[in-house]
């Protein structure tokens, strides 16, 4: 029976005193004895696995180095539509509808025509520019003022100027709301000239989508070179992994190591790809910002920000992770003892 | 009670009959030697006390637990009941002998001081507590089994296997590990020993358990001296 006594390690010999100075809390102390040995083991493995790293430096920086350009590219891309988006945005803001009113109607007509669009929803300013402030406004601009005051009448109709709110708007709500103003009546025309505001919403939203299908690849791309790079670890350890499993090593304590290798790797490569991106900003700042000073804009380069580098850092860490979870699910098992 | 028991148990390897029919047991605190030519079976039958192999017929018996019920998720811990000793001793050379014996409890959860008790206790238990912070590699073939001892008994099992501990070591050395082998079965541990070291197993008075073409061939009951 002794050696009944002797196998079971919560036997009252391991550790006296505590067990008998609180006996109701015995379990409790206990639990949380292997609470804290459960934390600091994961602590001894985090530590070593990145000590494991930079033992073989330059294979671990070659690693981190592959995956901080596999992560910075689609960044990259995301960061420049950030700013292509910003800069449309500045474009958005001047952009307007020309509603020709009927010539001939009344100022009064073409306020009321003017209040009734201003209570749209989708409308955030209207200017009304009467025919006589258009005649006055054009025979300044154009010097024509001799030829303007010859004619017997005023051949220019009434103007409401519209600024639409086209935050969240596409290329249809424009065009219906196009149609919309020229149903109004005493309306005789409208004028859209944004096509082109179209098409780089057009464009941006292609872009988008390249950003989002790159990133995917690339991901896929970091998860596959960590699985890999794990998998070679995998295979180095094999001896470990048998001893470790002979011994009474639970799977998850086989996995740990690999787990935290993955994330290091992942932490490493983001921070490459923070650092790569952050100098690659630096680098193209100046000359950006005097070619777009050249277009009387006050546009300013954006950085990553601070919400956006996290994000860079996390989805780095849990793909190093993920990928180090693939690695070892597949290799792990085939090592038996 | 039975710190093993093999139930008609059989074990093939597609045609090969590792294992043919074997019934025997080997009782809580009770040592024995497993004996016969190499291809006998008795890495199989040491294999399956591990689960490291899954018995084709019959039932294997670990401290009472039926082992062709054992649950994937159990097997960890029931290795953990069982200290075992290898021919190769199976030592990592990447650290320290320290970090080599402390394996088994990093595995259990146990907290540093703990477990520094403990190994150091093992370590010297086999007499090479001046050995712990430096790379088994350095060791010599006998120390290293040493410290292999001290793995296996480190987290206080219950059975000790041990499988040809003493198959590359000189006679003066082999005595040694038996000796401290005898000492873990003093305190009740139950000890299986494989070995075809027939002279040792002859000046040594304990249980013989015969094996020859995966067949028990008779046993040697212990001797009182």
């Amino acid at each position: 029976m002794s050696a009944t006594k002797t196998s079971t390690p919560k036997s009252s010999t391991s550790k006296p005193a505590p067990s008998h100075k609180h006996g109701a809390s015995t379990s409790k102390v206990k639990f949380g004895d292997r609470w804290a040995a459960y934390l600091a083991h994961h602590k001894l493995t985090a530590a070593d696995s990145l000590r494991r790293l930079f033992v073989t430096p330059i294979a671990s920086g070659m690693t981190w180095l592959v995956l901080a350009i596999a992560l910075a590219l689609p960044m990259t891309l995301y960061v420049a539509m950030d700013n292509i988006k910003q800069l449309s945005g500045s474009w958005q803001q001047t952009s307007q509808i020309s509603v020709f009113l009927r010539t001939g109607i009344k100022d009064s007509q073409g306020q009321a025509v003017m209040a009734q669009i201003q209570s749209w929803p989708q409308i955030s300013d209207t200017r009304y520019i009467s025919a006589d402030d258009a005649l006055k406004q054009f025979s300044n601009s154009a010097g024509l003022s001799d030829v303007l005051a010859s004619l017997s009448s005023n051949p220019l109709p009434a103007v409401i100027s519209v600024v639409p709110n086209l935050t969240g708007a596409d290329a249809d709500m424009l065009a219906q709301l196009q149609q919309r103003l020229s149903e109004l009546p005493n309306v005789e025309s409208v004028q859209l000239d944004m096509q082109w505001v179209q098409r780089l919403y057009q464009f941006m939203e292609l872009g988008q989508r390249v950003v989002w299908a790159l990133g995917a690849l690339l991901a896929l791309a970091v998860l596959l070179i960590i699985g890999n790079t794990i998998r070679l670890a995998i295979e180095n350890r094999r001896d470990e992994i048998r001893v470790v499993k002979l011994v009474g090593g639970t799977d998850a304590f086989v996995r740990r190591p690999f787990l935290y290798t993955g994330i290091w790797y992942g932490l490493g490569g983001g921070l490459l790809a923070w650092v790569l991106l952050a100098v690659g900003l630096f680098w193209l700042t100046a000359p950006v910002e005097q070619l777009i000073s050249l277009y009387g804009s006050d546009f300013q380069l954006k950085g990553l920000g601070f919400g956006n580098s996290l994000t860079l850092l996390s989805s780095a860490v849990l793909l190093g992770w993920l990928g180090a979870w693939v690695a070892v699910g597949r290799h792990i098992k085939s090592i038996e003892p | 009670m039975s710190a093993i028991r093999f139930d008609n148990v059989s074990k093939s390897y597609g045609a090969h009959h590792a294992l043919n029919e074997v019934t025997f047991e080997l009782a809580k605190g009770e040592m024995a030697f497993l004996t016969g030519h190499s291809g006998a079976g008795k890495s199989t039958l040491l294999k399956l006390i591990m689960h490291m192999e899954k018995a084709s017929h019959g039932q294997v018996f670990v401290n009472e637990q039926n082992l062709s019920r054992i649950k994937p998720a159990q097997v960890p811990f029931l290795r953990r009941q069982i200290g075992v000793v290898f021919q190769n001793h199976q030592l990592l050379f990447d650290r320290s002998v320290f970090e080599n014996v402390a394996l088994p409890l990093r595995i259990a959860g146990y907290d540093s001081r703990e477990l520094a008790r403990r190994v150091r206790a093992a370590l010297d238990k086999v007499g090479l507590l001046k050995a712990e912070q430096k790379n088994p590699i350095e060791l010599s073939g006998g120390e290293q089994q040493r410290v292999g001892i001290a793995r296996a008994v480190v987290n206080k099992p219950s059975l000790i296997l041990a499988d040809e501990p003493t198959g590359n070591l000189d006679p003066k050395l082999s005595a040694e590990i038996m000796s401290l082998l005898e000492q873990f079965n003093s305190v009740g541990v139950s000890v299986l020993i494989a070995s075809h070291d027939l002279a040792l197993i002859r000046r040594l008075k304990h249980r013989v358990i015969g094996l020859e073409g995966g067949r028990l061939i008779g046993e040697r009951p212990a001797q009182v001296s």
